[in-house]
């Protein structure tokens, strides 16, 4: 027994650091995104008297005159604080066209003393007569608040309070997350229908000529990610090795260039490159592991090739099949390098969106929630992963 | 023992020396501007004389517009840059977050005319948090040797017309100046463009000149991409950044051809991050870079017309070539004859919703 | 040589192997081509990135290594290949240390809750690198440590310790835990037992793990462009540029030399193995 709990002190002794470690630097940073997705509190820390002067609001018509005063007088404090382009940017994310109205109302407004405050608005700009412009105020003022995961899914709350569709012109990100999906199944069924073969080749081969093979493989999977996706663009632009070889044959003429990179064809060719020998390493370490006579069994039983390999071979090379598709599927999904370089405009998938929103429209609440929809789906394949093939068995070559 | 407790605390110290963040070097400055042949204009025309002038370093850093590595830093609590080239939306969104320093226009020296800064400078190329440096310009661009047509193109709807000049265009991958580009090619008069795009009609309308022409578009993203475009063949006609287009003529010999026709001029503004420990030295910087002087010695190498009229009057030959620069300058009379000024507080207001349309167009 | 199964369903005979060998030979050459492209190109005397006539018939005079002067003379390659070491060496040996220690814990029968811990410890390598570097930003900054060389290492080590704690509890898998009892009947302590006994049998696996996790980082960039500063661009930063502005054949010199880093790994991780007899 206390022979037991030491053997169990030291195990836990021995896993603490990397654990809190862990906790710390991967945990934590993950927590703060989700809370991001979900905690945006730049309105109501600017403009709190307003807010909580519109939530005692019926929403019929314009809100209470205390409203309209809270309001002026905060525009007026948050721009002397300089916090008034927070505040600004969050209301024209709600609705496009506030954040103009905010910064002159702010600025207009600094020289007016007395109400009546409700005409005193309406006069600094009439978008202060329209209800839709407080329930854009109201909605933004919410501390908590899901709406970065409705905008991740491409949907938007009325003003009554129901939940509609984005106009079809602006539906991004649910027909992205589909892309997103469709192009990572293609990539590990292609992945699959390349890699099966040369697995088995691998796997038959005598040891000499196998570890040759198998360096061939390893080589490109050791080499920087960065290094081969240049190696792509070098490969397939209009000017590049294959289109010149095409042209030198005369296969394609000067002008008929073909278009392989900077578009799908691009992300599709690099990203299965770079997820090959994810696939061809699970296959042959379970293929290496399957003795050959079970198939002369087979063939002596008087089985075809085709039967053969249909009853026996292939079922036994099921767990690397499901390890390696599920494995690319999963890591395929995640992918923002390669795309970025070599996908154009077309060939974007869900993580260009995050990176987007992240370092150029500065909408760090709808990237985090992006981020958040992602994450939930690959911990639920992860989840799935673990079960059918334990994750401490992440083929690795 | 005694090795472990040594490895120890030489590990620590290690750390604690990596984890300072950069030394507060006091006579350094980080200027971040556009790289490529501007950024070359800029380092000889102001960051090498700056520095033989007050023997404060300038550190160089490239990148491609936006505000959210300002942000990240300023938020962080971090200032890595000090002196930013910005484009005028950018510069005026920062300045209302709190992003950058108010600079006070007065402080900068009179123009060599004695004539005070305040007035020195044209309208509307100072504001709060930034300085007015050169007038750049958003133009088309064609290679002469691969357009296969009899004609040559002359007008802003020439870019549009598929059919007279076949071949790949090249465009920017924002809404921005593309929409504006597009009413001009539909035939909307400049003055008019921007009261067009604010009518749900006239944005369809925008949209779908792009449409027309969006399979053989091939975006781009710095402003480095178009030269090198046009001159692999990847496109005939490319939207572009005057200077590059410039550059890549006189220096390398392209035969690109600019169309002025429709081009839109905005203004690039030199704004300090707030919060920066090298205050001083950025001051020094913006007000050295901004002088009529250091623009000319810019403009004289990459044509981008300077933002003080004083300026102006020094733009004479191009530092290499010997070129006279004046036809070249975006703010030329000859080049301004249908010309539009970018309009960024309309695109303040319209970004994030043209953003999210503009992406879901092109995806489709 | 075991009978080929693919072979025989093709079509029985020499046919349907030569055809099913042919399958084989085009994906490895797919898998190989951009490693046969980029290393020719990176000598090109000329500023392409194509085959020009000269290179193709062999003469000397088309091929140069002005390109390799190019980064060798230039400081910012040679600034970012000293923060690539730093970062990388760093986060390594943060990520080894842990990574080991915490593969003999998880290796004892005693671990309470193995299967989550396990599986926590190796999910930074499953997320998506754009959502760690997301959450990374918001958190490090707010911590302090955004743009400095302490956060770019922790995160570093973070996404390598997946790789030590794989390879290491596979080298353990074959470790006999009775030498464990012996030692503990000698009177060594836990610790010296894991130092003196355990250690030393693992070695090649620990070592095999901190090429990983070298690599890992050695090979990042979407944590560097969330997180880095001016002062800490890495190699895959600065091609990251390089790639996205204008490819400069400069850019395939530092390819080529990364190809040849890789094989070098590749050599010392097949190296080790063989010792590790695994």
């Amino acid at each position: 027994m206390s022979h037991q709990s030491r053997e169990r002190r030291r195990a836990v002794g021995l896993a603490l650091p990397l654990l809190l470690f862990i906790v710390v630097t991967f945990v934590a940073p993950l927590a703060a995104m989700l809370v991001r997705s979900i905690h945006d509190p730049a309105v109501v820390d600017a403009l709190p008297e307003t807010i909580s002067a519109l939530e005692g609001w019926d929403g019929q018509g314009l809100p209470p005159e205390e409203a309209f005063a809270a309001m002026a007088r905060e525009l007026v404090d948050a721009r002397a604080d300089r916090s008034l382009g927070k505040v600004a940017s969050a209301l024209n994310r709600v609705q496009g066209g506030l954040r103009s109205v905010v910064s002159r109302s702010a600025r207009s407004l600094e020289g007016v003393s007395e109400g009546p405050w409700r005409e005193a608005m309406a006069g600094v700009h009439e978008a202060w007569s329209d209800p839709t412009t407080w329930h854009a105020v109201l909605a933004a003022g919410q501390r908590f608040t899901l709406r970065h995961y409705l905008g991740a899914l491409d949907m938007r709350r009325l003003p009554d309070g129901s939940l509609a569709r984005q106009p079809e012109d602006r539906r991004i990100y649910l027909p992205l997350l589909w892309r997103t999906l469709a192009v990572s199944a293609s990539i590990a069924v292609i992945c699959l229908v390349l890699g099966y073969p040369l697995a088995h080749l691998i796997a038959i081969s005598p040891p000499g000529r196998a570890n040759l093979l198998l360096a061939l493989v390893l080589v490109p999977f050791w080499t920087s990610l960065l290094v081969r996706t240049t190696a792509w663009i070098v490969l397939l632009q209009r000017q590049g090795v294959v289109n010149d070889l095409l042209a030198a044959i005369g296969l394609v003429g000067e002008d008929g260039r073909l278009a392989l990179i900077y578009n799908m064809t691009g992300t599709v060719v690099a990203m299965t490159h770079v997820l090959l020998p994810f696939m061809v390493l699970p296959l042959y370490s379970v293929m290496h592991g399957i003795p050959p006579q079970y198939m002369r069994a087979a063939s002596s039983l008087g089985a075809r090739p085709a039967q053969a390999f249909a009853r026996v071979y292939w079922p036994l090379t099921l767990p690397g099949v499901g390890a390696g598709t599920l494995l690319v599927f999963i890591l395929a999904i995640g992918y923002y390098i390669t795309p970025a370089l070599v996908g154009g405009s077309s060939g974007q998938l869900i993580s260009n969106m995050v990176a987007y929103h992240m370092q150029t429209s500065l909408n760090w609440g709808l990237a985090a929630a992006l981020g958040g929809i992602m994450l939930a789906g690959v911990l639920a394949l992860y989840v799935l992963y673990d079960r059918l093939v334990g994750v401490e068995r992440l083929g690795l070559g | 023992m005694i090795r472990s407790t040594l490895f120890v605390s030489v590990a620590a110290a290690a750390v604690a020396g990596i984890a300072t963040p950069r030394q507060l070097e006091a006579q350094s400055v980080t200027a971040v501007s556009w790289g490529g042949s501007y950024g070359r204009a800029v380092h000889m025309g102001v960051n090498l004389p700056f520095t033989q002038e007050t023997d404060v370093r300038v550190i160089v850093e490239d990148y491609n517009g936006g505000l959210a590595q300002i942000r990240a830093q300023v938020e962080a609590g971090n200032i890595q840059w000090d002196v930013v080239d910005l484009e005028i939306a950018d510069m005026a969104r920062g300045c209302d977050e709190g992003l950058l320093e108010p600079v006070d226009i007065s402080k900068l020296p009179p123009g060599p005319d004695g004539v005070p800064a305040v007035d020195d400078f044209v309208a509307d190329a100072h504001a709060e948090c930034g300085v007015g440096q050169l007038f750049w310009s958003t133009v088309y661009a064609y290679n002469t040797q691969t357009l296969e047509s009899d004609e040559q193109p002359a007008t802003m709807a020439d870019f549009f017309d598929l059919e007279r000049f076949p071949g790949r265009r090249g465009m920017r991958r924002v809404p921005q100046v593309n929409l504006e580009f597009a009413l001009i090619a539909d035939g909307v008069p400049t003055d008019e463009v921007y009261a067009t795009l604010g009518t749900p009609e006239g944005l369809d309308r925008a949209f779908a000149k792009l449409s027309s022409i969006k399979d053989q578009v091939v975006w781009w993203e710095a402003g480095a991409q178009p030269p090198q475009m046009l001159a692999d063949g990847e496109v005939v006609m490319s939207t572009a950044y005057n200077g590059r287009i410039f550059n890549a003529q006189v220096l390398e010999g392209q035969p690109f051809k600019i169309v002025w026709d429709g081009q839109m001029l905005d203004i690039g503004v030199l704004g300090i991050v707030a919060g920066t420990p090298r205050l001083d030295e950025a001051l020094r910087y913006l007000a050295f870079a901004t002088t009529a002087e250091s623009q000319a010695r810019i403009g004289n190498r990459i044509s981008y017309s300077p933002a003080r009229r004083s300026g102006t009057a020094m733009i004479g030959r191009h530092v290499l070539t010997g070129l006279e620069m004046a036809p070249h300058m975006p703010a030329t009379p000859e080049n301004t004859k249908n010309s539009l000024r970018f309009d960024w507080r309309w695109w303040a207001d319209h970004q994030d919703e043209l953003n999210e349309r503009f992406s879901a167009w092109l995806a489709r | 040589m075991g009978p080929s199964a693919f072979a025989r369903l093709l079509r029985p005979g020499q046919l349907g192997r030569a055809a099913y060998v042919a399958y084989c030979v085009a994906v490895l050459i797919f898998l190989f081509a951009p490693i046969l492209v980029i290393v020719p190109l990176s000598f090109n005397a000329e500023p392409y990135f194509t085959f020009t006539e000269g290179m193709l018939r062999l003469d000397p005079e088309a091929y140069s290594l002005r390109w390799y002067r190019e980064i060798v003379e230039n400081e910012v390659w040679r600034r970012s290949l000293v923060n690539s070491l730093i970062i990388g060496v760093s986060a390594t040996v943060l990520a080894t240390a842990l990574g080991t220690l915490a593969a003999l814990g998880l290796a004892s029968p005693a671990m309470p809750a193995r299967r989550f811990v396990t599986g926590l410890l190796i999910s930074p390598m499953i997320t998506p690198v754009i959502i760690s570097a997301t959450g990374m930003f918001f958190f490090y900054s707010r911590i302090g440590l955004g743009q400095t060389y302490l956060g770019l290492i922790l995160a570093h080590a973070t996404l390598g310790i997946p790789f030590v704690v794989i390879t290491v509890t596979a080298a353990l898998a074959g470790y006999d835990r009775n030498l464990n009892r012996a030692a503990a009947s000698l009177g060594a302590s836990p610790f010296a037992v894991v130092r003196r006994v355990q250690l030393p049998l693992i070695a090649p696996g620990v070592i095999s793990g901190a090429l990983f996790a070298f690599a890992t980082s050695f090979d990042e960039v979407v944590v560097v462009l969330f997180m880095a500063g001016v002062e800490q661009r890495t190699i895959p930063r600065q091609m990251w540029a390089g790639i996205r502005e204008q490819i400069s054949p400069a850019i395939l010199a530092v390819a080529t030399f990364l190809v040849v880093f890789a094989v070098l790994l590749l050599a010392v991780v097949a190296w080790l193995r063989k010792r590790g007899g695994g």
